[in-house]
């Protein structure tokens, strides 16, 4: 499929590009209807890919690229199941999401995030997975899981790890604290800091400059750069499954939903 | 420097223009979620712009608990 329109994201090839754009009010909270329509663009990358050298993820929601995974999704669902059925149906999810997460990571072509405001647990995930994270200046990036009891568990800390140094980590995964585009930039997570409202228009122009080279050196450069991350990603998503059913996490999750609060977990 | 006063001010005056609110209906005591009617998305943005402004980095867990403009200028001021 060359071009989508689904309920929470589309795609379509501009220019040579594929402009994957996230659109689920109110801030593209990952759920189960996110994550079925992400694989179907992970299905469909295998053709798009033969006429696209890059990919470009953005957000049209004004608040932000992602607040991260729908945690009143998670909480209801939880709802009314024994244990093991809980661990069993999270275990499931994070297996398709690090699929999702992994193919976009290793796409055989160069891939840009454009984000701006809110990019948070498993939206920050996501970027993480792009070659590059272009940000408007006014985009906050933050790991907020730990003030849920929980980790990131999108693939976050292998991702982390792999970009950043072991400090930085531990400061935004241990303190929950957000950070800004500029801050980001300086600890070497953003490539490009952009004015308000041009970091999808800088992508494309990137997008545009990578088009310029041979499309197998750049996948080569691509797989020599980035680091084979399974055993790691693994043992997050095992890791995630023993936190998860704790009382301390349902306390958390109940709290996060009972507020009217954008952002109940700020500061 | 800049003294605790002036840092208030700025602050008064940043809030007002962002978020296009008289600043004379703006006073350093006002508990800033209510006079501005924002939420914790918003606050956000308003820290992003006065990180920017200041030219500082203030964890946004300096500010729990802090809803009054004046003790928020206190939090900038410890990091000018």
């Amino acid at each position: 499929m060359k071009l989508f329109k689904g309920k929470t994201i589309s795609w379509q090839i501009v220019d040579g590009a594929m402009e994957l754009v996230l659109d689920r009010a109110p801030c593209n909270e990952i759920g189960s209807e996110t994550l079925a329509e992400l694989e179907s663009f992970v299905s469909a990358l295998a053709t798009l890919q033969d006429e696209a050298h890059a990919l470009i993820i953005s957000s049209a929601r004004q608040e932000g690229f992602s607040a991260g995974a729908d945690l009143r999704e998670l909480y209801h669902r939880s709802q009314g199941l024994s244990l093991s059925q809980r661990k069993t149906g999270i275990r499931e999810f994070l297996e398709r999401i690090h699929a999702v997460m992994n193919a976009i990571d290793m796409a055989p072509v160069t891939t840009i995030a454009a984000v701006h405001g809110v990019t948070f647990g498993g939206g920050f995930e996501l970027a993480l997975t792009c070659d590059l994270i272009i940000a408007d200046k006014m985009a906050r990036f933050c790991f907020p899981e730990l003030r849920l009891g929980l980790i990131p568990g999108f693939g976050g800390i292998p991702r982390l790890k792999r970009d950043l140094g072991n400090a930085v980590v531990r400061d935004l995964l241990l303190t929950g604290r957000s950070i800004n585009a500029e801050k980001a930039q300086s600890v070497g997570l953003v490539s490009q800091v952009v004015a308000e409202g041009q970091a999808l228009r800088v992508a494309r122009a990137t997008a545009a400059q990578i088009k310029k080279f041979d499309r197998e050196t750049a996948k080569a450069a691509k797989l020599f750069i980035k680091a084979d991350l399974a055993g790691e990603l693994r043992r997050e998503i095992d890791l995630f499954c023993e936190l998860f059913t704790r009382p301390a996490v349902e306390a958390g999750l109940r709290k996060f939903v009972e507020s009217t609060d954008a952002l109940p977990y700020l500061p | 420097m800049s003294t605790l006063q002036n840092t208030t001010e700025q602050i008064l005056q940043l809030a007002a223009e962002h978020f296009r609110v008289p600043r004379e209906k703006l006073a350093a005591d006002d508990d800033f979620f209510t006079k501005l009617g924002i939420n914790s998305l918003q606050a956000l943005d308003l820290l992003t712009r006065l990180e920017q402004h200041f030219h500082i980095e203030l964890p946004d867990y300096e500010l729990q608990g802090v809803s009054d403009f004046r003790t928020l200028a206190e939090r900038i001021q410890s990091r000018l």
